[in-house]
């Protein structure tokens, strides 16, 4: 057992690199690739707090999403909200002692993961059934939902059905932080669970997971709508003026 | 109604969804440009040897340049919000319309290059190499899309085909694969100062043919001045505006508000033209270039203000870039917005009660208004986010009686282009602008039958000049298309104006 145990510790290691570096990488990339013109969607905020409070009710309640497609945002914010329900519910591994709040959110975590499971399963058929949705959908699209649905499923199988040994999964990750190795359940399910959520973390600066830091970076949300009041000008273009 | 070698699409009552059909619309692409007009613009006059590692080459420069772009291309997840909100998919069913379908044509070659899923799993992600039929998809679609941006509002990233479109004619362009007709016009504003390439002399011809126009009409003699230095406002119009209908009825529109404030104002022959097709190929040098030459007009004539006539894209480039890239404007009156629009002119003025404007004029109008895309998605006027939607509306109001709103959901942000957008506006791409016109000809269809409507105004060039052409493909006629303007100059009663002639202001407006 402990050699799995050793695996999943190198895997788990690798996978925390792989995603704070990469995305790193590309938040550096996108901070220094400049926004040559202000191109905000209009109307648009006048004001940084504006901007701030628009990012926010995109990030929050999807509001583009919302008038776009309601049954893409019904779905599509049930999976989002859930799953942020779950990745609170589960910081009690990672933390100790565990918050209040942490302690609190435990029970909604659960309603988190069925709404998650619903919500990607709502995304999935969409994929199938509706035809302009078919026809952009490729075979990574696909894939990333099933990774996410058996995550998801997985984990509601360990919290109904078959558990599994919580608070040695809890002294697992918590060893990883001091380079001790813990000894992991051996329950494929959990072992599935984590192996598939390494995968995830591993994929996300490759992907189209992108799009979590790009919302913040998108120049039709993020910028203030005031062109005429202050000169917007990217370093390459004030070059050509030197000329 | 006009004679098609296509099928021009049924209108209907309500808006339908269509069918995605692959390919309906790949056969469509305008006319290549010529060596001569590339030259002009600094590109090569034919497709280059080695193209492929060129156009990768450029597409790399853009994107270090342009994090619309990377972040747009990284970003998409699929999700289809997107896909039924194109008026070209709605027109022509073919998939490549749907923004992310058109946005995908890129996407594909940035994966294959540009990312290590791509590299790695080509098939797996969609990735695909630039080949001569993706090149050929390239030049087809992306001159199908109008760079309209109603895409990026219901897109939850706010991801902007236009930015997609604008880099991929960029790197055409950079391998000698041109469109004919905006680089035609871009070489013609360089040389002779305007899209249409009128020259001076002809421009003071028709202002002053105008002038005698306006004299017959109201027995008032309103100027509509040219290169007059030391005039307090520089006007800079689309040159459309100086003879294509309804166009010129704007211009003299804009004039008789002058008029009456007693401002002095002219135009520039050196910029005798507001559009700025620099935009439309994405090429940030020659939008540049032809912005300049605003400055240089400015500047030659020591104005103090400049204000913009009735034209979107234009007004985009404009508002929201001629700070940008012929700033700053430290040099003009600086108690005003640099540039104005001539609505936010005309609003202030109707604002303080200085126009006297008498409504029962446009009496034989039923009228209705069309938001100009580029003016509504990546523009304002006024103070207030929405000054867009509301100043036009506030001016037709205040010179019209009868006024009706098209449905909600394709008005204010939601509105469709016209169709004839984003260098589109061409004989040679007239199945695409019929097709594209489709959404916003159903709903003035549906307030036609429901309200009565008569008329639709508008407040830019191409909005016009296109459903000039295409209305009669859909029974409609060509002369309900009419200028804010032209109904601000129908209403407004000048001060001397010999106002007991009132039939002929009617012949006028009809």
């Amino acid at each position: 057992m402990s050699f799995l145990s050793d695996v999943y510790a190198g895997l788990f290691y690798f996978a925390a690199f792989v995603l704070v570096a990469g995305l790193a990488n590309k938040v550096i990339q996108y901070v220094r690739t400049p926004a040559p013109l202000k191109i905000p969607t209009t109307p648009a905020p006048t004001t940084k707090t504006g901007v701030a409070l628009r990012m926010t009710r995109e990030v929050v309640f999807f509001e583009s999403l919302f008038r776009g497609s309601k049954w893409t945002w019904i779905f599509g914010w049930m999976f989002h909200f859930g799953l942020f329900l779950v990745t609170l519910r589960h910081l009690r591994y990672f933390l100790d002692p565990v918050p209040v709040p942490i302690q609190m959110i435990q029970p909604f975590g659960i309603y988190g993961g069925i709404a998650m499971v619903i919500g990607l399963a709502g995304l999935w058929v969409r994929r199938f059934f509706v035809d302009r949705v078919r026809y952009i959908t490729a075979l990574s699209d696909h894939l990333i939902l099933v990774l996410l649905i058996v995550i998801g499923f997985s984990g509601l199988l360990m919290r109904f059905v078959v558990h599994t040994d919580v608070m040695r999964v809890k002294q697992f990750f918590q060893g990883l932080y001091v380079g001790h190795v813990q000894t992991l359940p051996a329950d494929p399910i959990l072992l599935m669970h984590l192996l598939l959520v390494a995968l995830l973390m591993i994929i996300f600066p490759y992907s189209k997971l992108l799009h979590a830091p790009g919302l913040f970076f998108s120049p039709s949300r993020n910028q203030v709508d005031n062109p005429r009041e202050q000169r917007h000008i990217a370093p390459w273009a004030r070059r050509m003026e030197q000329d | 109604m006009a004679k098609a070698d296509f099928q021009v699409p049924v209108l209907k009552q309500y808006p339908e969804i269509p069918e995605i059909e692959p390919g309906a619309t790949a056969h469509s692409s305008p006319f290549k440009s010529k060596p001569q007009f590339q030259a002009e613009l600094g590109f090569p006059g034919e497709l280059v040897d080695d193209w492929q590692t060129k156009a990768l080459d450029k597409m790399g420069d853009l994107l270090g340049r342009y994090r619309s772009l990377r972040v747009y291309l990284d970003s998409c997840v699929k999700c289809g919000s997107c896909t039924d909100k194109c008026h070209y998919y709605l027109g022509t069913h073919d998939p490549k319309n749907m923004p992310v379908g058109r946005q995908d044509l890129m996407r594909k070659v940035y994966r294959r290059h540009f990312t290590l899923a791509g590299r790695l799993f080509p098939k797996l992600v969609g990735a695909e190499e630039l080949t001569e039929e993706v090149l050929g998809d390239w030049y087809s679609y992306f001159h199908q899309c109008s760079q309209c941006r109603r895409c990026s509002v219901f897109c939850p990233y706010g991801i902007d085909t236009a930015e997609i479109s604008m880099a991929a004619r960029e790197i055409m362009d950079h391998i000698g694969v041109g469109q004919k007709y905006c680089n035609e016009i871009i070489g013609k504003v360089y040389k002779i100062g305007n899209n249409l390439g009128l020259p001076g002399p002809a421009l003071a011809d028709t202002l002053e043919g105008l002038e005698e126009d306006v004299f017959d009409d109201t027995g008032v003699e309103v100027k509509y001045p040219l290169d007059q230095e030391g005039a307090e406002i520089l006007l800079v119009t689309p040159s459309a505006d100086f003879f294509a209908e309804p166009h010129v009825d704007g211009l003299i529109g804009y004039g008789k508000v002058f008029h009456e404030t007693g401002v002095s104002w002219t135009l520039s022959s050196h910029a005798s033209e507001a559009a700025n097709f620099g935009m439309f190929i994405g090429s940030y040098e020659n939008m540049r270039r032809v912005a300049l030459r605003i400055r240089e007009a400015a500047i030659k004539l020591k104005v103090k203000r400049i204000v913009f006539g009735e034209c979107g894209h234009a007004w985009r480039v404009a508002y929201s870039f001629l700070n940008t890239l012929a700033g700053p404007w430290d040099f003009l009156d600086q108690r005003y917005p640099v540039p104005q629009h001539i609505c936010e002119f005309t609003y202030g003025l109707i604002q303080e009660g200085k126009l006297n404007l008498d409504k029962t004029r446009n009496d034989d109008m039923v009228l209705t208004y069309h938001d100009s895309c580029n003016v509504a998605r990546a523009s304002r006027m006024g103070d207030r986010p929405g000054g867009q939607f509301d100043i036009p509306r506030a001016i037709i109001r205040a010179t019209c009686n009868n006024f009706y709103d098209m449905d909600e959901e394709t008005i204010r942000d939601r509105t469709f282009c016209c169709g004839g957008g984003g260098g589109l506006l061409t004989d040679d791409l007239m199945e695409i602008r019929v097709k594209g016109a489709q959404p916003r000809v159903e709903a003035l269809n549906n307030v036609m039958q429901e309200k009565g409507v008569t008329h639709m105004a508008a407040i830019c060039a191409i909005c016009k000049s296109q459903f000039t052409k295409v209305l009669p493909y859909y029974g409609m006629d060509l002369d309900q298309i009419v200028s804010v303007h032209q109904l601000v100059s129908n209403a407004l009663v000048l001060t001397g104006e010999e106002t007991d002639d009132e039939d002929e202001a009617a012949d006028e407006a009809a």
